[in-house]
């Protein structure tokens, strides 16, 4: 595959579990700066194509390309380290540990053994810690542990924790889940602010929210590409309506 | 000076904890016990530091391990491969056909020292081994299995495993490990005879003391960023993992940790008890070791200590009285600990500091309180 100026080139990306191919040739380009949320019905292959660009699941067959470097093959955390975060579907944060405590864990620090044993709490973890709490609202909330948040507010901790990385690509997994409307509004506005510096690829079933925050829609269904463009225009596209919308 | 407080000694409960349990393995016992049960607690303390490493591997970093005997066998092997080359000088093994080898050797036909024994002349190699070759046999074990993400039960039974396969080999090479019974009649170590009282007096204060500097150094990595990241890898690997980090890295170097310190116990083992064996270095051995974690609170350091001395104790007691019931015993015990009570006794000890005894103090002082506003004593209190 050529050099692109895209930041996230996926190409003939395949992968078959047994004989079902779960996703199948997909062709994906996403640019910097971009809000991509990809939608389709339940089983359309939107989680396992996440799964494979950060290298949970090896595809069968395709190339997976990161500011044009190959990620397939590579392992999960070399993924993370050249920029990739990912946001599980349930939130997953360190329980026992406090807010404060989980955004320093996932500082870029300190990430080998013997870096982690050295690693110190200086004024510039400690200031990062705070700026990502503000960001996601939990300032106040530092010193209390994971097990006592909220739903919602465990899972702008994740996007937080995330946060800390500085990643390029930040990809989230149906963010809104399970969250109250004012929580989906506050999210909505959390996404849009943190979407300025980087490329952001979000799964969501909510209509509502998707066309709040999407710049583009992609649609799967069966794990190929159903249909591509802006939210309105996907909404009135046959297919799209036939197979998803119209349901 | 505040770090060092708060890194090393774990703040005001980390250092009354360390206080406690200086003055009872410094001066209580000590002053009280009479020196053979001096020596049989110094034998107990040695299976603490083993039960110390499951604590940072299995309660910590929830990986737990049914092969702790291995490292702490291949600690005191080393251990013990010095002090019999040291008793078996050409002038006390005259009598043998081949003078100055381990008498074992003899008997099995040996003419040479096996070049496996050569290094183990030297005093400073074999200390050096006593944690380098625990802690390198875990590397190689645990890159192999945590590379290739072996966990969970998986791994306890491999490791199990593996206990069994190092006891029955060392069991079946009779002429170069001295076999099933093991290496025995060790002597002196450079010179030093140390089977006199005066001798076992200084080998448990070492251990004890010993014992209590790992204590403080596994505070201070535990205060650290690592203990933070060891609750994160036993809650969430995968958030870990896609944090950036090599969990398996991690594991890794955590099962090298208790190894090495598994190896430290064993070695002090054989310094105190003057020999070693296969029996010693096994399954059952190695659960014991868990069942020391689980009794003392798997997750707490000195839980750990306590943990082996009270399951010690009451294994000399009991199995002095009824040999048969023992090990029905220590298995229904631990099942017992594991079900009801996860914690242990640190655990217990955590509930009636923080939650039992101030319930009680605030009643002392202010008289029962009216029904109404009881505090929720019994439910708390049912969850150790």
């Amino acid at each position: 595959m050529s050099e692109t100026n895209f930041l996230l080139a996926i190409e003939d990306l395949t992968v078959s579990f047994d004989g079902f191919k779960a996703v199948d040739s997909l062709n994906l380009y996403v640019e910097k700066g971009e809000l991509r949320v990809i939608i389709g019905p339940n089983g359309a292959g939107k989680t396992t194509l996440l799964d494979m660009i950060c290298g949970k699941t090896q595809p069968t067959a395709g190339s997976i390309k990161f500011q044009n470097q190959e990620l397939v093959g590579q392992t999960e955390h070399a993924i993370v380290r050249t920029g990739v975060g990912r946001k599980f579907q349930t939130p997953s944060i360190y329980e026992n540990l406090t807010v404060f405590e989980n955004l320093e864990v996932s500082f870029p620090k300190g990430r080998s053994v013997f870096g982690c044993i050295a690693f110190r709490r200086t004024p510039e973890v400690i200031d990062r810690v705070h700026k990502v709490a503000d960001e996601i609202g939990l300032r106040e909330s530092l010193h209390v542990e994971g097990a006592f948040l909220s739903h919602g507010q465990k899972q702008w901790l994740e996007i937080g924790m995330l946060l800390m990385q500085e990643p390029e690509l930040l990809m989230l997994d149906e963010p809104v889940a399970g969250m109250s409307p004012a929580e989906r509004e506050q999210t909505a506005a959390l996404i849009q602010r943190i979407c300025r510096d980087r490329c952001i690829i979000v799964i969501e079933h909510d209509m509502e929210f998707v066309s709040r925050i999407a710049h583009k829609v992609t649609v799967l269904h069966l794990g190929k590409l159903l249909a591509e463009g802006s939210m309105e225009e996907v909404r009135n596209n046959p297919k799209v309506i036939e197979v998803y919308l119209g349901h | 000076m505040n770090t060092l407080y708060h890194r090393v000694l774990a703040g005001k409960s980390g250092t009354s904890g360390l206080i406690a349990m200086a003055a009872l393995l410094l001066v209580v016992l000590p002053c009280t016990l009479n020196i053979f049960w001096i020596n049989v607690v110094g034998k107990y303390l040695c299976f603490a530091f083993a039960a110390l490493g499951l604590v940072v591997l299995w309660g910590k970093t929830g990986v737990l391990s049914l092969g702790q005997g291995l490292f702490f066998g291949l600690g005191g092997y080393c251990m013990a491969m010095f002090l019999k080359l040291e008793a078996s000088d050409p002038i006390s093994t005259k009598i043998q056909s081949t003078p100055g080898i381990p008498d074992f050797m003899d008997w099995n036909q040996l003419k040479h020292l096996p070049a496996l024994w050569v290094p183990f002349k030297s005093l400073p190699f074999s200390l050096f081994a006593v944690v380098a070759l625990p802690a390198l046999v875990a590397f190689i074990i645990g890159l192999a299995m945590f590379k290739r993400r072996v966990g969970g039960v998986y791994f306890a039974v491999i490791t199990q495993a593996l206990a069994l396969i190092f006891s029955l080999a060392i069991d079946g090479n009779q002429g170069y490990t001295g076999g099933r019974n093991g290496i025995t009649d060790l002597k002196t170590m450079g010179g030093w005879d140390i089977r006199t009282h005066h001798a076992q007096y200084i080998l448990y204060f070492a251990t004890a003391l010993l014992l209590l500097i790992a204590v403080v150094l596994l505070q201070w990595l535990l205060s650290g960023k690592m203990g933070k990241m060891l609750v994160a890898l036993r809650e969430r690997e995968d958030r870990v993992r896609f944090s950036g980090y090599d969990v398996s890295m991690f594991k890794v170097f955590v099962f090298c940790l208790a190894a090495g310190l598994s190896g430290v116990g064993g070695a002090l083992f054989v310094l105190q008890v003057g020999f070693i064996a296969p029996s010693l270095v096994g399954i059952v051995p190695s659960i014991e070791m868990v069942i020391f974690a689980a009794v003392g609170g798997r997750a707490s350091l000195y839980g750990a200590i306590y943990g082996a001395l009270l399951v010690n104790a009451g294994k000399s007691l009991f199995s002095e009285s009824f040999p048969q019931a023992w090990l029905f015993c220590m298995g229904g015990l631990f099942i017992g600990v594991v079900v009801l009570f996860p914690n242990g006794v640190a655990g217990g000890w955590d509930w009636w500091c923080k939650q039992a005894w101030p319930v009680i103090l605030t009643r002392l002082k202010d008289g029962p309180p009216p029904p109404a506003t009881l505090p929720p004593i019994t439910a708390k209190g049912e969850a150790p």
